[in-house]
């Protein structure tokens, strides 16, 4: 079969018919490489600012990739791969907020940190030799005052939103009103904007107590006011997820509903039912506007809920800015102080809630 | 018997008694006499969570009642001439529509400015992360946005502050110098840069995550095989998403753009700290003192200084925010369950998958039942494939 097989073997390099029309595969590298040297000359030209400089090489990346892929490819290939540059800047233009917040509140925040300000109480003292106001920086009432405000909102909640939860999936019939009610009423809930909550809970105990009835138990009442329906709607989905084979085969046995309820279907759910709880409380512990409207603020130690102002850590922080003390900047270096403590907090809260859903999921899910 | 305590442990003694012969069918005539009737147990049990539910009712009807009771009067009282009304900041107004009027339109203002910069960036992420991000990348990527969904708001304030206001300095001044005939950027340009823009920006951030998160699932949520169909047929990847993603999603990132505007209108802190207010109404982004106010950071500025009467006007405003987002989310829940085949079909599945972490999603809509799915992404056998990202080499195992 010689005579078929072609004697000459071809020089060169081929055109592949699968590749023709084709950018290299690492073109898009190139391009980006090539946009940020030419932009970096440019701004050396011009004054070299580093955001300019980003901002300048995305555009210049975007606009000479369609053009390049539109030449040597064609126009859907072009969009395809200006849709691509788009989604991928939109993606990187976000993680700019992200990685700047917690670096200024690292940055401003872990100067102010120390033993002394989270276990002492603020005070400004009068020196009468000199004439001074001296601020002692301290943030022990705003994190007494923030863990007991949100203890008794989780307190009020969970059990309410545990409760109603359960409601909605083991009681309730799907066509019921109460159940299509309920479910309605949990969606307008979350919608409440966080200071109406607050107005709420104000105008609740104004009423009931008495005008300028601030007081930590009124904030813990706001807090719930928002606290529940994030509760409500975590726990629904967790106890959906228990298996209603579980379910029947309990009552099969002649377990009751109520033992069936307590004994299988909440044991199952429970790492999930934690990580929604904990994540819940994540998300009330940083709202600062209506624990500002009903506990309004203070700098004296109060760790009696139900009486008189009390001071919180989102407090601190809004305080520390909005009306500082004497020294401004010692004010300010407080309220970075506290809303570091803050996000420390807040992501302590969401690691052991991840690391509770990971630990206790059920065998066999994973 | 009857009257005994319902603890759980007595309760489930008495059943675990039974279980030998309910087996059988036959029981004896005590066990079916207790059958026969509610054990307290169960009613107490069924009370409770009844009664919870309605307690929900309750709390949300108290809400409105409450912020009505407390605004009446100074909805009805002649601002003119009261004499808490006609002093401080709110004695410029004859009354109390007025002085709600400005605040309205502030809120509605700085949240569509906020909108205009989150809502496609946030889709545009949800687009990378489904679609485009490396399959391992993907759920870290979400873990980062979950985490921006977690930062405090007084903490991003306070990050506008000192951030964004002297970052936009140089673009105000340019936008004044070059642009300052068009209305938006009319008036005396910002020397601190506690301008709406500013505002508006940070809430952006605000909203970001929960465009993304919504919008997210709801990619993920694509059927595969309609995207499998679109690259088939050659498709390139963004037309593939133009066809087959997007109308599906369609309702899905509605709604997600109202919550995130839903959001945005009652978010304070962020707006207290950053604009330097004004209650009129102006559409100038970077003037300071001219900036429209918003109801919430209205709220928060005036409430410590507010008289008894002045007060109950700040509460009257709070009224209108609730009004304002009972509507925009009463919307968005209503095109959502516009797709409630989608919703049912998620839940059909009912498929065990890891009670992982959730997201961080303002729950209570399809993408929270599809965020389960999503969540346990990392190492489930899943029946409907969710996973957004195809390459080319998907493709030939996909003939399933």
């Amino acid at each position: 079969m010689s005579v078929l097989s072609p004697r000459v073997k071809p020089t060169g390099p081929v055109a592949n018919s699968l590749t023709t029309g084709q950018l290299p595969r690492f073109a898009e590298l190139y391009v980006l490489g090539g946009s940020a040297i030419v932009t970096a000359l440019i701004m050396l030209l011009v004054g070299f600012t580093l955001v300019g400089w980003l901002v300048l090489t995305a555009v210049i990346y975007l606009v000479a990739l369609g053009i390049l892929s539109a030449v040597v490819e064609n126009r859907r290939k072009a969009t395809d791969r200006l849709v691509r540059g788009l989604v991928t800047v939109a993606f990187l233009l976000a993680l700019i907020p992200l990685v700047s917040t917690l670096a200024t509140v690292i940055a401003q925040g872990a100067s102010e940190i120390s033993w002394s300000y989270i276990t002492s109480v603020g005070a400004s003292t009068f020196d009468p030799d000199t004439l001074t106001v001296t601020q002692t920086p301290g943030a022990l009432q705003a994190i007494v005052g923030t863990l007991i405000i949100t203890g008794i909102a989780a307190l009020i909640s969970v059990p309410i939103g545990l409760f109603t939860s359960i409601y909605l999936v083991e009681y309730a019939q799907p066509k019921q009103w109460l159940a299509r009610t309920v479910t309605f009423l949990v969606d307008v809930m979350t919608g409440i904007p966080s200071i109406v909550a607050g107005l709420f809970a104000f105008s609740l105990f104004s009423i009931i107590v008495g005008p300028k009835a601030f007081s930590g138990f009124s904030a813990s009442v706001a807090l719930s006011v928002l606290m529940i329906p994030t509760v409500v709607r975590a726990c629904e989905e967790m106890l959906r997820l228990v298996p209603g084979d579980l379910r029947e085969a309990s009552f099969a046995l002649g377990v009751s509903k109520f033992a069936t309820i307590v004994k299988i279907v909440l044991p199952t759910a429970i790492a999930g039912l934690i990580t929604g709880i904990m994540l819940a409380v994540a998300r009330i512990i940083g709202e600062t506007a209506p624990i500002f409207l009903a506990a309004s603020f203070t700098d004296n130690f109060n760790a009696n809920p139900f009486d008189g102002p009390m001071q919180t850590l989102p407090v601190l922080a809004y305080t520390g800015y909005a009306f500082p003390g004497k020294d401004i900047a010692a004010s300010n270096a407080s309220a970075w102080g506290a809303a570091l403590l803050l996000v420390l907090l807040v992501v302590i809260l969401n690691l052991i809630a991840r690391i509770i859903a990971k630990i206790f999921a059920p065998k066999g899910m994973r | 018997m009857q009257s005994a305590p319902t603890s759980s442990s007595g309760s489930s003694a008495k059943t675990t008694g039974n279980t030998p012969l309910g087996g059988g069918g036959s029981k004896d005539s005590a066990a079916t006499k207790r059958s026969t009737r509610v054990r307290p147990g169960d009613f107490i049990f069924k009370g409770l969570s009844t009664g919870s539910a309605v307690l929900i009712m309750v709390i949300l009807a108290g809400v409105a009642l409450f912020l009505i009771i407390s605004a009446i009067p100074a909805i009805t009282a002649d601002w003119s001439t009261n004499d808490q009304l006609n002093t401080g900041p709110t004695a410029a107004f004859p009354n109390f529509w007025a002085y709600v009027g400005p605040l309205i339109w502030g809120t509605l203002w700085s949240a569509a400015i906020a909108l205009l910069f989150g809502a496609p960036i946030g889709i545009g992420i949800a687009l990378f992360i489904s679609h485009y991000a490396p399959r391992r990348l993907a759920s870290i990527l979400g873990y980062l946005v979950d985490l921006l969904a977690a930062v405090p708001s007084i903490v991003f304030g306070l990050w506008g502050i000192i951030v964004i206001r002297p970052f936009l300095l140089p673009l105000s001044d340019w936008l004044s110098a070059n642009l300052g005939w068009i209305p938006l950027f009319g008036g005396a340009v910002t020397t601190t840069g506690s301008t709406i823009l500013a505002g508006a920006l940070v809430l952006a951030v605000m909203i970001l995550p929960i465009i993304t998160s919504i919008s997210r699932e709801i990619f993920l949520q694509t059927p595969r095989l309609h995207e499998e169909a679109a690259l088939a047929l050659g498709a390139t990847r963004w037309e593939m998403i133009r066809l087959s993603v997007f109308p599906y999603a369609k309702s899905g990132i509605v709604s997600a753009t109202l919550l995130g505007l839903g959001r945005a209108l009652g978010e304070t802190m962020a707006i207290a700290l950053i604009i330097s207010p004004a209650i009129l109404v102006s559409v100038r982004l970077i003037t300071e003192g001219q900036n429209s106010q918003t109801i919430a950071a209205n709220i928060a500025l005036n409430f410590p200084i507010a008289t008894t009467l002045q007060r109950d006007a700040l509460i009257g405003t709070g009224l209108m925010l609730f009004v304002i987002s009972l509507l925009v989310n009463s919307i968005a829940r209503f095109i959502v369950s516009g797709g409630s085949g989608k919703r049912k079909k998620s839940k059909g599945n009912g498929k065990p998958s890891m009670p992982g972490p959730l997201s961080q999603v303002p729950t209570g809509d399809a993408a929270t039942v599809l965020a389960m799915d999503a969540v346990g992404r990392s190492g489930r056998a899943g029946v409907v494939d969710t996973e957004g990202h195809i390459s080319e080499d998907d493709i030939e195992g996909a003939g399933k």
